[in-house]
């Protein structure tokens, strides 16, 4: 779009009327050029004029943009003590004008957001963490009494819904585990079987291959991958419908959200987490099954033999245990804070972020706390 | 800027969505300055058409033209001059939910301007104004806010840039009865003020008597009529009878018919 730029010149001094100024071609956001405008203002302020006549009829366009640097000008004029008479605007680009006028008192009224800084923050921060862990309680709280009355009237349960999560949190996740626990099972083979190798204890291989997989890898990994898989997807699907309102829609109509959406989560997860785990315990196995025959020449034979022999059934059912309390976790605390997003697209990645970092970390914690009670135990 | 007098040409525009022919041959013309809305019933593809037009779905046969140039065939340049010549109003509002409202007005002129930080802020201050919101609701996130504020808030955003052209969807449902009326006010001055040229899709009978020049009504895929509201609602083609002649379509025809001397 061809635009004249906006511009106020002083007519040459020998004209008969030296206090008009003509204002002229396009006062908008095209035609305005911030820098040359200031040059024409700054050199008529300078001239300390007390009386002017603003010739805008040459203006060929306006937009509030415009309207609005005309209007702080003049203001300054006036300010400066120069009496101003605006003659020749178009009606159209004075109402612009006049819009501005009646707006802009109101203008010097814009509110602060109330802002926390330093130790103010600091509390504030301690307050809301204290705030959510209450709210946490108070959530598993309601789960364990939903789920106790579903104990006594089982018909309420969810069953669709129930299956729907072990299928998108299970059966779909079955492919991307048996590859992750397939390559975790060649590397802890190769990384051990380099040392036993010597010691010309290769044979041990199987031993520590069947407890560290059994016991540590597949549980806690499947459990850290569904965190992210399924963890997120509970969030930021529970999150969407908070935002949706269809949360509220369904409390107005007297189901409870948590029957419909929560507990069949965590019930489904809490099914297809140790399911999981079996299957990344096998896949887990063969990896180190076919590294061993690949690298320390053990026939698969005497590797199925021995596992029997020198792996304890313990160590699987320890394993497994540990899933269902890793299911707990993560989906306990990605519906948790699903139904704390508010209102925004920002919220709701803020939370899926918190659940999928604070399911993490719980697994680890509750990992941890799961040697130390065998190792008191002597498991 | 183009001789022509026209901004929009839909020119046998058909479109089919999911193996379902929404549009059957869409022809319609919207000339400078004038206000012309979209009718018809929910699901006839009114919303469909600003979505064309706005290159956010692409016919399957026809051309639309905007300012006189085959919106299909602009180059990226194109198209982003034109998308500075309009502003659209979504049906949600559609605002940034992570931005306050002021934020929310002011991207544009961010975007696209060279503006210093202070100018954007006051000018954006000034639409929130003019739009008819108060100024503590320059700070508040879109979350905060009702559904008529709302709809003022991405009306204000719509127009920071001033653009010629104006595009809404259904931009005064959820308005309570002042703030429709003070919303088709608004549109009529905008036009008077800044020659804005406005497209809209609405079921707001109020509306469509007060501000509109031409009416369009939308009925199996094609635009069975487009003429002033006054002689629309004395079409005899049945469709556009059911349309108007329901208890709401009289009251309003008694009402605003006689200064539009039928």
């Amino acid at each position: 779009m061809p635009t004249n730029l906006a511009s106020v010149s002083l007519p040459s001094s020998n004209d008969t009327q030296p206090d008009k100024l003509l204002c002229q071609g396009d006062w908008t956001l095209a035609g305005i050029n911030s820098k040359i405008l200031k040059k024409n203002f700054d050199k008529i302020n300078r001239l300390k004029h007390s009386l002017l006549t603003l010739d805008a009829s040459a203006i060929t366009a306006m937009d509030t943009r415009g309207a609005w640097q005309l209007y702080q000008w003049m203001n300054q004029l006036s300010q400066q003590g120069t009496q101003l008479t605006l003659q020749g605007l178009n009606q159209e680009y004075n109402a612009l004008l006049i819009d501005i006028q009646k707006n802009v008192e109101a203008l010097e009224n814009l509110p602060k957001r109330q802002e926390y800084k330093g130790l103010a923050l600091l509390g504030k921060k301690t307050v809301d963490q204290l705030l959510e862990v209450q709210a946490f309680l108070q959530f598993i709280g309601k789960n364990v009494v939903s789920s106790l009355t579903l104990l006594l009237k089982p018909k309420r349960l969810r069953f669709s819904a129930l299956v729907s999560v072990i299928q998108n949190t299970g059966f779909a996740a079955l492919g991307i585990i048996a590859l992750l626990s397939f390559m975790i099972g060649i590397v802890l083979t190769y990384h051990m079987g380099l040392q036993l190798k010597n010691y010309g204890a290769s044979l041990f291989i199987i031993d520590l291959l069947g407890l560290a997989i059994l016991r540590e890898f597949a549980p806690l990994l499947t459990a850290i991958m569904v965190a992210g898989r399924s963890g997120s997807a509970f969030t930021a699907q529970l999150g969407m419908m908070k935002v949706k309102e269809e949360i509220d829609a369904l409390n107005t109509m007297g189901v409870l959200p948590r029957q419909l959406l929560i507990l069949p989560r965590i019930f489904g997860l809490t099914i297809a987490l140790p399911l999981l785990t079996i299957w990344a315990d096998i896949f887990g196995i063969l990896g180190g099954l076919a590294m061993t025959h690949s690298m320390l020449h053990i026939s698969y034979f005497d590797f199925l033999r021995r596992f029997p022999k020198v792996v304890p059934l313990s160590s699987l059912l320890i394993g497994i245990g540990k899933a269902p309390v890793f299911a707990l976790i993560i989906s306990n605390i990605a519906c948790f804070q699903g139904l704390r997003v508010k209102g925004s697209a920002d919220s709701v990645g803020k939370q899926t972020t918190r659940s999928v970092v604070q399911s993490i970390f719980f697994i680890i914690v509750a990992d941890a706390l799961f040697s130390i009670l065998f190792s008191t135990l002597a498991l | 800027m183009p001789a022509s007098n026209v901004v929009i040409t839909l020119n046998n525009v058909k479109i089919s969505i999911a193996g379902q022919w929404i549009h059957q041959g869409i022809n319609l013309e919207v000339k400078r300055r004038e206000i012309v809305a979209i009718v018809g019933s929910s699901g006839a593809g009114k919303s469909t058409i600003l979505r064309e037009i706005l290159l956010l779905l692409v016919p399957t046969s026809g051309t639309i033209e905007v300012f006189g140039k085959d919106v299909s065939k602009l180059p990226p340049s194109g198209v982003l001059a034109l998308q500075r010549r309009w502003g659209v109003l979504f049906q949600q509002s559609a605002l940034f939910t992570s931005l306050t409202v002021l934020e929310n007005i002011a991207f544009p002129l961010r975007e696209h301007t060279a503006l210093d930080k202070k100018t954007i802020r006051e000018l954006a201050l000034l639409k929130l104004l003019a739009v008819g919101l108060p100024i503590t609701a320059a700070i508040k996130y879109p979350s905060e806010l009702s559904g008529g504020m709302l709809k003022r808030a991405a009306l204000a955003r719509a127009l920071i840039m001033d653009p010629e052209l104006l595009l809404l969807d259904e931009p005064t449902t959820g308005l309570d009865p002042q703030g429709a009326e003070a919303f088709d006010d608004l549109l009529l001055s905008l036009r008077a003020i800044l020659g804005l040229t406005i497209l809209l899709v609405t079921h707001d009978l109020d509306t469509l008597w007060h501000t509109t020049d031409n009416v369009a009504f939308l009925s199996a895929g094609r635009v069975l009529e487009c003429s002033p509201i006054a002689q629309l609602t004395q079409s005899t083609e049945p469709a556009i009878r059911t349309y108007f002649q329901g208890p709401r379509g009289r009251i309003t025809q008694q009402l605003y018919g006689k200064t539009h001397g039928i």
